[in-house]
């Protein structure tokens, strides 16, 4: 699974991106945030408030109940500022 | 048509190419968006320089073009043309530009407002701004939500 981060997520959680093998247990995007916030203390930083986290999976906006699995492209961001 | 660069764009050359050779254009809407001198958000902050545009390759282009059907189903456009740019950009520099040509100017006119509204909840882009003490990711803004939230069908609205 390759998992993406951008503005001050990426920052916090010291990448922009990763590939990472998915344990079983972790089968939506809220528990993969979960499993990230027990890897370090930059992961916990980064998603330490929910509310200003938005995921994407294969480059579509979903809900932190979205299922995910090896070989989705999972993204993670602040709310958008474009335009 | 979407695009998603570097480079700045010359507006008068684009609106030429998107619309060259079609006669049942009746009307042109463009905007244009660009980098404000002191544009935080935040009255607490003092923005003084450049802002950096960061976004998400691949994902950008997609949400971009979801954006431009959406407006092709709601209304009869004859062209319509996104460009939004990354990278550092300096204040008075251009960032984004959308065209929406049609038959009509209203469907011209509120595509284009449909749309800058819609891509700055939806493309995924985000702001790093200079301040006087140092770089700033900027908030989104309650009111942008506020904007696109007026595009929604109400929910008994007839065909």
């Amino acid at each position: 699974m390759k998992l993406l981060y951008f503005a001050w997520l990426r920052q916090r959680v010291g990448h922009g991106a990763e590939d990472v093998a998915l344990p079983p247990e972790v089968r939506t995007v809220r528990e993969l945030i979960d499993w990230l916030k027990a890897r370090g203390p930059g992961y916990g930083q980064a998603f330490e408030d929910l509310r200003v986290v938005r995921a994407a999976v294969n480059q579509d906006y979903v809900g932190l109940d979205h299922p995910v699995k090896n070989g989705d492209e999972i993204a993670f961001f602040p709310p958008v500022t474009g335009g | 048509m979407i695009r998603v660069q570097r480079e700045d764009f010359d507006v008068g050359a684009e609106i030429k190419r998107l619309t060259a050779g079609n006669h049942g254009i009746g009307g042109i809407a463009s905007f244009i968006g660009t980098v404000r001198e002191g544009a935080s958000h935040d009255a607490a902050s003092t923005q003084i320089g450049a802002i950096t545009l960061e976004h998400y390759p691949g994902m950008t282009e997609r949400q971009l073009e979801a954006i431009e059907a959406e407006a092709r189903t709601r209304w009869p456009l004859d062209a319509v043309l996104i460009i939004h740019r990354f990278g550092r950009l300096e204040p008075g520099e251009q960032i984004v530009l959308v065209v929406t040509a049609s038959s009509h100017r209203q469907a011209a006119l509120e595509s284009c407002a449909f749309l800058i509204d819609w891509l700055k909840t939806k493309a995924p882009f985000w702001k790093l701004e200079d301040t006087g003490e140092g770089a700033k990711w900027v908030e989104a803004r309650a009111s942008d939500d506020a904007a696109t939230a007026r595009w929604q069908p109400k929910p008994n609205a007839a065909e």
